[in-house]
C-alpha cells in the first residue's frame, strides 16, 4: 500500500527531490513499472487542455470616474457586458458578439486584446442618482487601468466532450465548425489521455480549491461546473485566474462560421499521486476514454447517436460511418495540451508551483437536467391544415388545375398509387406548363425535390427550413411518406398573431 | 502544377478555354471555375512540362495565366495546431506531423476556401 500527503510531496518540491511526469509519460510508466511501483516512483502527474470555452468570462472593475457613475449598461469595444451590479463592476462574457462587427468580434477577443495591452474603448449609460448623478461615460482603457481583471469561467475543462457529424445534405454550421453533408466528416474535442478530469475521474485531488495553471497563471478551480453531469461521465469546472498575469499563448479569441464568438482556454491540473488509485487512474489511455459521435443534422437537445468512439479512433485521423472511412478534425490543440503539460511540469519541478489538496471534493455523482419548460413549444401537427388536396400522378395537368379552382387550394400533394408522396404541384407549376405548352401528366409538370416535415417536429424548426429554402408550404408526412397536411407560412404567421 | 487562368471581361464571350486545348491538345484538369457573364477565373492542374505551351495559347487569347505558387497562407502566430481544417479539405492539403502541428502541403491546394471558414481563429487566407 502506497500512502503519500500533500504535505511530503510539497516538501518534495521544495527539495527539488520531486518525481513529476506528464499523463502522457505515466501511461508508459504504468505499463512497465505496474501500479504500485510507479505510485511510489511518481509525486505528480500534470494534466492539459486547449479547446473553446464559451462558458468563460471576466469579472472586472474600473474604479470610480469623477463625477460617478453607477454603470447600468456597458460595452467595451461594442460588446455588451453585464453590469447589473455595484457601480463600476461589470461580467464580460466570452461569447457575447459585438453590435458592430458581429460573430466576427466577441468579449473573448476584448478578452485577448485587453491581455495583449491594447487599448479597449468603453461606453456606459446610467439613470442618474444623488450619490451616482453622471448618466453617460465614454473612456479608453487598457488591462493595466483596471483595478481587477479576473476570469471567472463558470463552465471549462469538460472530462470529454460528444464529437459532431452530419447526416443531412447540406454544409452545418456549429460550434463543432463545419459539418460536411452526408457524413463528410467527423470533428471531436478534448485532449484524450491529457484531459485533467479524465486523469482523476473519481475527483480525489480536483475539487475546490485546488490550484491549477490556468492561462499561463496561477488560477483556482471554486467548484464543479455548470451542468456538471458526473454520472454521465462529462464532469465540468468552474474556474477562477487573474488574467494581468496571463499569457496570450495559452488564452485565445476565436469564432465559429455562423455560430459565434468564444475563448480557447489552457487549462493544467496537478495530479499528486497520493496512492495506487490516483496512480491508476492517470494511467488512462485514449483508447480507455469513450464518447459518442452525435448527428447534428437534427436540430434537437438530445441528438442521435451515431455510434460510440474513443479518443485514439478520434485521434487516429478517420473514423468508420456505415462501413466508411470518415475523416476527423479536431477543435482543441493536442500539441498546446501537450506544451501545458510540460511547462507545468517544469514549474512544479522548479519548485514555483505546489500541489493541493481540495477544501471541497466535488460531487461525483448525479446528471444535469434538462430546462424546465412550462409552456409547451407548439408542433407542426398543432398549426397544419389536415385538409389537403392530393392528386395521383398520373392524372392530367387539367384534372391538377381543376382541382386547385375547386378548392383554392394552392399546392397540390402528388401521390403514387399505395399514397406516398411523390411530388408537389403548385398553381405556379400549371402557369409555367401552359406557358411552355408542355403539359401530359401531373408527373412531367410536378416538382419532384419535396421538402417536407414530420407531425412531431417543433414549428420553430418547420419555419427555419422554409425560411431557409424560400418556399411557402411543406407537405407534413409520416414514417411511410403518407400524407398527413401541409404546413404554410400562414399557419405560421397565425399562431404568431395568437401568441402576442 | 495548379495554375490559376483569369478571363478579363472583354474575352469573355470568347470560347478561350476550349481553343486552347483543341490547339495545344494539353489536357487541363480544371477544379475550381467562377465565370459569370463579366468575368472568369479558374483554377486547374496541368502537367509542368506542358505548362509554357497552354501559357502561351491562353494569353495569346487574352488570359491571364499565373502559377499558384502560395495558394493558401497559414498565419503561424494566429494558428494553434488545433487541426480543425484537416478534415473538410477535399484535397489533403492538411495535416499533423509526429509533434501534432498542422502540415500544409500548398502543392494540393486548389483555393476552394473551405478551410477559411472553418478556420476558428481566422488563420488562413488565400494567397496569391
Amino acid at each position: 500500500m502506497v500512502k503519500k500527503s500533500v504535505h511530503e510531496i510539497n516538501r518534495k518540491i521544495e527539495d527539488g527531490s520531486v518525481n513529476v511526469v506528464t499523463a502522457e509519460e505515466m501511461v508508459t510508466i504504468v505499463e512497465e513499472l505496474g501500479v504500485e511501483e510507479a505510485a511510489k516512483e511518481v509525486d505528480v502527474v500534470t494534466t492539459g487542455t486547449f479547446g473553446a470555452m464559451c462558458s468563460s468570462g471576466l469579472m472586472l472593475n474600473l474604479g470610480h470616474s469623477e463625477p460617478p457613475i453607477k454603470i447600468q449598461k456597458i460595452w467595451f469595444n461594442n460588446v455588451e457586458a453585464y453590469s447589473g451590479l455595484a457601480a463600476v463592476d461589470a461580467y464580460l462574457g466570452a461569447a457575447q458578439i459585438s453590435d458592430t462587427r458581429g460573430i466576427q468580434y466577441g468579449g473573448a477577443h476584448v478578452i485577448e486584446d485587453l491581455l495583449r495591452g491594447k487599448e479597449i474603448d468603453v461606453h456606459a449609460t446610467s439613470y442618474g442618482t444623488d450619490c451616482y448623478p453622471r448618466k453617460v461615460l465614454d473612456t479608453i482603457i487598457t488591462l493595466e487601468d483596471l483595478n481587477e481583471a479576473i476570469l471567472l469561467n463558470p463552465r471549462n475543462a469538460y472530462q470529454k466532450y460528444a464529437a459532431a457529424t452530419n447526416s443531412s445534405k447540406r454544409i452545418l454550421n456549429t460550434y463543432m465548425g463545419e459539418l460536411l453533408p452526408s457524413f463528410g466528416n467527423v470533428t471531436y474535442s478534448g485532449a484524450g489521455v491529457l484531459s485533467p478530469l479524465s486523469n482523476d475521474p473519481n475527483y480525489e485531488t480536483v475539487g475546490t480549491g485546488t490550484r491549477i495553471f490556468m492561462g499561463g497563471a496561477q488560477g483556482y478551480v471554486i467548484g464543479n461546473g455548470t451542468q456538471h453531469s458526473p454520472s454521465s461521465g462529462f464532469g465540468t469546472l468552474m474556474l477562477k485566474g487573474n488574467l494581468k498575469e496571463m499569457n496570450p499563448d495559452y488564452l485565445r479569441a476565436a469564432s465559429f462560421t455562423g455560430y459565434g464568438a468564444t475563448l480557447y482556454m489552457g487549462i493544467g491540473i496537478p495530479i499528486p499521486i497520493l496512492n495506487e488509485k490516483l496512480a491508476a487512474a492517470t494511467a488512462v489511455r485514449d483508447e480507455d476514454i469513450v464518447t459518442t459521435i452525435q448527428d447534428y443534422a437534427v436540430g434537437s437537445r438530445d441528438k442521435p447517436v451515431i455510434r460510440k468512439v474513443n479518443y485514439a479512433e478520434l485521434r487516429s485521423g478517420s473514423v468508420q460511418i456505415n462501413g466508411k472511412d470518415v475523416p476527423t478534425s479536431s477543435l482543441s490543440s493536442f500539441k498546446n495540451a501537450r506544451t501545458i503539460a510540460n511547462e507545468l511540469k517544469e514549474w512544479v519541478k522548479d519548485g514555483k508551483f505546489f500541489v493541493s489538496m481540495p477544501v471541497e471534493r466535488l460531487c461525483a455523482e448525479g446528471f444535469a437536467k434538462p430546462m424546465k419548460e412550462t409552456q409547451a413549444v407548439p408542433l407542426v401537427k398543432d398549426v397544419m391544415s389536415s385538409f389537403i388536396v392530393t392528386i395521383k400522378r398520373d392524372q392530367t395537368v387539367q384534372d391538377a388545375a381543376k382541382k386547385i379552382w375547386e378548392n383554392s387550394f394552392n399546392h397540390l400533394a402528388v401521390t403514387s398509387d399505395t399514397g406516398e408522396l411523390v411530388g408537389i404541384l403548385t398553381a405556379w407549376d400549371i402557369s409555367k406548363a401552359v406557358a411552355e405548352n408542355c403539359f401530359d401528366s401531373v408527373e412531367s409538370v410536378m416538382t419532384k425535390k419535396v421538402l417536407t416535415c414530420a407531425p412531431n417536429e417543433p414549428v420553430d424548426l418547420a419555419a427555419r427550413r422554409l425560411d431557409r429554402y424560400g418556399v411557402s408550404a411543406m407537405p407534413v408526412i409520416d414514417a411511410h411518406r403518407q400524407v398527413l397536411g401541409i404546413i404554410t407560412s400562414d399557419n405560421i404567421s397565425k399562431l404568431l398573431a395568437r401568441r402576442y | 502544377m495548379k495554375i490559376k487562368i483569369t478571363i478579363p471581361t472583354d474575352r469573355i464571350h470568347n470560347p478561350i478555354i476550349s481553343e486552347s486545348i483543341v490547339e495545344t491538345g494539353i489536357l487541363i484538369n480544371i477544379m475550381v471555375a467562377n465565370i459569370d457573364s463579366t468575368y472568369g477565373e479558374l483554377i486547374a492542374d496541368v502537367n509542368d512540362l506542358k505548362f509554357d505551351k497552354i501559357k502561351n495559347a491562353l494569353e495569346s487569347r487574352g488570359a491571364i495565366v499565373s502559377i499558384l505558387d502560395q495558394p493558401i497562407h497559414r498565419d503561424e502566430e494566429e494558428c494553434i495546431n488545433c487541426g480543425a481544417c484537416i478534415s473538410v479539405c477535399p484535397m489533403n492539403v492538411y495535416s499533423f506531423d509526429n509533434s501534432w502541428s498542422v502540415l500544409v502541403d500548398e502543392k494540393k491546394c486548389i483555393q476552394c476556401g473551405v478551410c477559411i471558414k472553418m478556420c476558428p481563429h481566422g488563420a488562413l487566407k488565400l494567397g496569391e
